[in-house]
């Protein structure tokens, strides 16, 4: 594996809907080439916190930040007001809960990135679908139906057209939402097997229920409860000899 | 007792629901029934070919064509304004506009629909005419082209609320892919949304026409209602719509050839709706297939 770099840092991140504060003072580092998961039960902000990155929030009304996510090696607050949300959003890239591809074609599903980006290079577009469907293990199963629709694929398949979908503009950072709670058991393993393959070309935030998902395709997992973060550190670490209480009655299953 | 009260309330249901259909049939059937002795003086031929509408002259013709033309062209127009306006401003609505400011806007944009189109009608006729006379000096006092403006405003409201609930209920997750991808909202709006809802846009896009081609007062006041072979805009011309109210408000004696052309002219009106409302089918049925 590749040495550690510091990719992304987040400082003393708040963040409320309204008058609601959802993230009470995050810190946490993310490391290039590496998986980042986000564990905790439902409500902690993990999601909040994943959504941040893209600057999702920013699409609705009342989101308030406060503190910052700097974006290395150039150093720019990703959460800065002279910050445009859709620059930060052509820099990382998301994948969501549920497999949302647009109601065209897979062609036109993977280089949507590219072509809202003003490309016009045919050649150049071909290349990169063709690329980003192999990077999401798609490829062999759709190369000879490029031009039917998305919504026909199969669940699981959708969910890697969207990871395809969320490659081709080489995001810095992959922000992956739950990606695997609306798929069978097969199609979850071929997700997370994909996952490792794409950590060598990518840096991975994920958002997960699954701690045994956690364990299995994470280097580094942070524990949030009722929007602070309890503990930070190496998967192993986290998962076989927690620090903190509240992480290990988490991770044993006492409450969550 | 409780099975004779479903099946009364049954019934009264039944009969609610039939009575639309009933009345379209029995419309239907007026229509066929006085428009045949009608084609026996008029062969289909002459009906279908000849040039000149003039049934309520001496030398009388029953050609079709004019009024067809007429009724074409003045429905161009108003879509060729209402189509544009009416999407664009759903798509300002459904994808700019805060939830709050909406709920103020788009009442606002239906109460265009409002409008007695009798007023409407004088409004072309007394405002754009001579709004339009200043740009196109030979343009004369009756014109297709002020009538068609006006109607394409007046039909505005039927094409943009209805788009606009089809954009609304494209689902959100959707429009959050495309905005993840680093999509601006035009973006968005025209590459996502609209496509997504198309299917919904079209029907709003086929009752635009319907209303165009059903369309009487504007017509009649400002267009001039003279039966006219022209596809010009900047002449006058009469549309089926028009000329029925012209017989209709004239004194010809029940019975004669004259009188029961209204009928013909109202049969020709309702097969070519009902063309668009079939296209309109195929249309919506082959985007939902494609999504």
């Amino acid at each position: 594996m590749k040495d550690l770099v510091l990719r992304a840092e987040v400082k003393d991140l708040k963040f409320s809907y309204g008058d609601k504060l959802v993230l009470k003072g995050i810190t946490l580092p993310v490391y290039e080439n590496r998986v980042t998961a986000l564990i905790g039960p439902s409500g902690c902000g993990k999601t909040t916190l994943l959504r941040c990155f893209n600057r999702m929030h920013d699409l609705y009304a009342n989101a308030h930040y406060n503190g910052e996510i700097t974006l290395h090696p150039d150093g720019i607050n990703i959460l800065g007001k002279d910050i445009d949300p859709m620059e930060v959003r052509m820099r990382i890239g998301m994948v969501f809960q549920k497999p949302n591809p647009f109601p065209k074609s897979i062609y036109e599903n993977v280089a949507y990135g590219l072509k809202v980006r003003g490309v016009k290079k045919k050649s150049f577009i071909e290349e990169r679908v063709e690329k980003s469907l192999q990077q999401a293990g798609l490829w062999t199963e759709v190369k000879d139906r490029l031009n039917s629709a998305a919504t026909a694929l199969s669940g699981g398949q959708q969910q890697r057209l969207c990871i395809a979908r969320a490659l081709a503009t080489e995001p810095e950072i992959l922000l992956l939402d739950e990606p695997t709670s609306a798929l069978d058991p097969i199609s979850t393993r071929h997700i997370e097997e994909l996952i490792q393959e794409l950590r060598k070309d990518v840096t991975i935030a994920i958002v997960t229920h699954s701690l045994h998902q956690a364990a299995r395709v994470s280097d580094y997992t942070a524990f949030m409860y009722l929007g602070d973060l309890i503990e930070f550190g190496a998967s192993d670490q986290i998962f076989t000899n927690p620090k903190d209480q509240k992480t290990e009655n988490y991770i044993t299953g006492r409450f969550g | 007792m409780r099975r004779l009260k479903e099946r009364l309330i049954e019934t009264v249901l039944f009969l609610a629901a039939a009575s639309s259909v009933f009345v379209t049939l029995g419309i239907v059937g007026i229509l066929v029934t006085e428009s045949i002795p009608f084609f026996e003086h008029v062969s289909i031929k002459d009906f279908l070919t000849d040039t000149e509408w003039t049934p309520l002259f001496e030398n009388a013709h029953y050609g079709i064509l004019p009024l067809l033309s007429g009724t074409f062209l003045t429905t161009m127009i108003a879509l060729l304004v209402a189509i544009p306006l009416g999407t664009v401003a759903a798509a300002f609505l459904s994808e700019y506009v805060r939830p709050g400011i909406k709920e103020i806007l788009k009442p606002i944009l239906e109460l265009l629909a409002a409008v007695p189109t009798v007023v409407y009608g004088y409004f072309a006729l007394l405002f754009v005419t001579p709004l339009l006379q200043k740009v196109i000096p030979s343009l004369g006092g009756f014109n297709v082209l002020s009538a068609g403006i006006v109607m394409g405003v007046m039909i505005i409201p039927y094409v943009s609320s209805l788009s606009e609930d089809a954009m609304r209920s494209v689902p959100s997750h959707l429009r959050e892919a495309s905005f993840a991808v680093g999509a601006s909202r035009i973006q968005t709006a025209f590459r996502v949304v609209i496509p997504a809802a198309f299917s919904g846009i079209t029907s709003a896009y086929i009752l635009g026409i319907s209303r165009a081609l059903g369309e009487t007062m504007v017509v009649a006041i400002a267009a001039g209602m003279q039966p006219n072979l022209t596809l010009n805009p900047l002449e006058p011309s009469a549309t089926i719509t028009a000329f029925i109210v012209q017989v209709s408000l004239g004194d010809l004696p029940h019975g004669s050839i004259g009188y029961q052309s209204i009928y013909v002219a109202g049969l020709s009106l309702l097969c070519l709706t009902l063309c668009f409302n079939i296209i309109g089918l195929w249309l919506r049925k082959k985007f939902q297939e494609k999504e």
